[in-house]
């Protein structure tokens, strides 16, 4: 489904990534690794479509109402609730059964109580439920998931843990992350960036 | 249908940020009058129509450029506009979204403004309303793609007032000709000739300025 | 891309500019008659004329070459897009130069807003160095390149909706509108200078181009080599 070749990206002079491939086939699960700044979030960024390459070659089999993207900012609105964000995120992707779909999301990820509540006076933890809530409104095919775990205390490390048990197979993952641990188990393939 | 349906969720979605916020248009509210009055004071008292109605549009136009410099600012925090670009819908509807927020501003000043102009200077005619009503169009359209281009970029306040002012002269011309001449028709024409041309090329160019 | 002097067609350009050149100041200075009113004066015609015109083909050609980008995403044309604007601005400030000079020597003044084509390049010179603060201003990249695309298409669209917009100030502001007394139509002499002149601008122009684009495609190549070695 994606396939990267000599895959490079430079910021002004900054060259953050340089000569990258893999292949992620469907179904598979990639992880990404690496320090702070060696590219993991740029990388997850290319295969979104929001930047493009400067260097090689990035084949992404997906449009882009099929792409959940999650990352270290959980954009949304801070000064609109999370209902009104999911809802103008559900137009956008053109969800169906628009309503029913967020308060299912927002049930499973114990957000239900806070969604009249504005973005902004939000814990951290919460704010990154919504956002991975945000990511999979529309049930895309293909997740980029940027360290995903940040933020969320145990309770919200388990539901995560349990939507991606449920997922993992049908759908194909990218996933940066500081701490392998909890997704090797998961993970079709590694990719690591010095 | 579905784009005007985009094209009405984001505008909502402006409009009631705006809403809850209350930042924007009160500054440009109480910026416009304050102008205004500053400009009886920089004005000789013998000063013409033409004068005065001139400095009406610069008011108009500087107070535009304080409602436009906060456009993107929103979308600018947790980058939420890679949000809005990621989805499936045409970018040139969060364009057009843009725009329809940045108009309802403009008159929601405009409303105060023109009053308050014929309070301080002289009277307001249909013609200089007909031609604000054109240049406000003309002002969100290039405002809001100028807006885009400038929060990508470092010293967004600076930039885009420089972007901006060469731009929209031919607005100033179009505008202070209609309000302040015996053949506003020609001037109105002009204005909505503007308004057509750079609507569609901004409508048209939005995507290239916010994707790669 | 080679640099050798041998292979490189730029140095035939940059010799048809010179001996163009040479030969349209020669021909302006000395050959051609004086013009019936103005006099000598009138000469500057000659330079400020051909000068305006490679600005607007600079900026036409800038245009293309964005357009160009839009429509393939090739990234070379970013630069030469570039390259092409740069040209039109310093070809555009040597207009303003010369058609001050034109207004001082004919009606006495320095700047007159009576002047249509002078009030015109002074507008698009204002909006073609915003578009070197633009670009001073976002980082290198395609989201640059592509915005600068977009912005060199806006300028393109402003040049005749200026006019216009000049056009219709005059009966605003009411000033005297100062224009040339070029005849309508131009001697032999005068067309043949004219067109000698026009040739050597754009060949200069050219020549300029060439030389600016090869050294900035240069120092990209540098850069990524000294990239690729660390």
């Amino acid at each position: 489904m994606i396939t990267a070749r000599r895959l490079g990206r430079d910021f002004g002079l900054k060259r953050v990534l340089r000569d990258v491939d893999f292949e992620v086939p469907h179904g598979g699960f990639l992880l990404v690794t690496g320090p702070n700044g060696s590219g993991k979030s740029t990388l997850l960024s290319l295969c979104a479509g929001l930047l493009a390459p400067t260097a090689g070659e990035l084949a992404v089999e997906a449009d882009r109402g099929e792409i959940g993207y999650l990352a270290h900012e959980p954009l949304v609105y801070r000064e609109l609730t999370a209902l009104e964000n999911l809802d103008l995120y559900g137009r956008l992707y053109r969800v169906p059964e628009r309503r029913e779909r967020i308060g299912m999301l927002l049930e499973r990820f114990g957000l239900w109580e806070a969604r009249r509540e504005r973005v902004a006076s939000l814990s951290r933890g919460t704010a990154q439920r919504l956002a991975l809530c945000r990511a999979l409104l529309h049930d895309p095919r293909l997740l980029l998931l940027d360290e995903p775990y940040s933020g969320l205390d145990h309770a919200g490390a388990r539901l995560l843990d349990d939507e991606l048990d449920s997922l993992v197979g049908e759908r194909t993952f990218v996933v940066a992350t500081h701490a392998p641990q909890r997704v090797e188990a998961l993970a079709t393939a590694a990719l690591s960036l010095a | 249908m579905t784009y005007l349906g985009d094209v009405f969720a984001l505008a909502r979605k402006d409009l009631l940020l705006e809403l809850r916020s209350r930042d924007t248009v009160p500054a440009m509210l109480l910026f416009v009058v304050s102008t205004l009055v500053v400009f009886h004071f920089a004005l000789p008292s013998d000063a013409s129509a033409t004068a005065e109605t001139g400095l009406l549009w610069v008011a108009l136009l500087f107070t535009a450029l304080l409602g436009l410099v906060r456009a993107f600012v929103a979308e600018r925090e947790e980058r939420v506009l890679d949000g809005l670009v990621l989805a499936p819908c045409d970018r040139s509807a969060i364009w057009l979204g843009k725009v329809i927020g940045v108009v309802a501003f403009l008159v929601a000043a405009e409303v105060v403004a023109l009053p308050a102009y014929a309070l301080f200077f002289r009277p307001v005619g249909w013609e200089l309303v007909a031609a604000v009503a054109l240049a406000d169009l003309g002002l969100a359209a290039v405002g809001t793609l100028l807006a885009a281009m400038a929060a990508a970029g470092r010293a967004r306040e600076l930039l885009l007032p420089v972007l901006f002012l060469p731009l929209v002269i031919p607005i100033v011309v179009g505008g202070v000709g209609a309000s302040a001449t015996d053949d506003p028709g020609r001037y109105l024409a002009f204005l909505g000739l503007y308004d057509a041309v750079f609507a569609i090329l901004s409508w048209a160019s939005f995507e290239y300025v916010v994707t790669e | 891309m080679s640099t050798s002097l041998r292979n490189n067609e730029h140095v035939v350009l940059a010799a048809a500019a010179g001996c163009l050149l040479l030969a349209g100041t020669s021909l302006a200075f000395y050959w051609v008659p004086n013009a019936p009113v103005e006099g000598f004066r009138q000469r500057i015609f000659y330079f400020h004329v051909p000068i305006a015109l490679t600005a607007y083909a600079c900026f036409g050609c800038a245009a293309w070459k964005a357009y160009r980008l839009l429509w393939t995403r090739e990234r070379r044309y970013d630069l030469e897009s570039y390259t092409a604007v740069h040209m039109g601005v310093i070809f555009g400030i040597l207009t303003l130069v010369t058609g001050s000079i034109w207004a001082r020597t004919s009606w006495g003044h320095w700047w007159v807003w009576g002047s249509r084509q002078l009030v015109l390049f002074l507008v698009l010179f204002l909006f073609y160095a915003a578009y070197f603060m633009l670009r001073y201003s976002v980082e290198p990249g395609p989201r640059r390149a592509n915005m600068s695309a977009v912005y060199t298409l806006f300028g393109v669209a402003l040049i005749p909706i200026s006019f216009l917009a000049i056009r219709l100030a005059e009966d605003l502001v009411h000033p005297v509108v100062f224009t040339h007394d070029v005849q309508n139509r131009l001697t032999g002499s005068q067309l043949l200078t004219f067109l000698v002149c026009l040739a050597g601008m754009l060949a200069l122009a050219g020549s300029l181009y060439a030389n600016e684009l090869t050294g900035k495609r240069l120092d990209a190549r540098l850069r990524e080599l000294r990239e690729a070695l660390q």
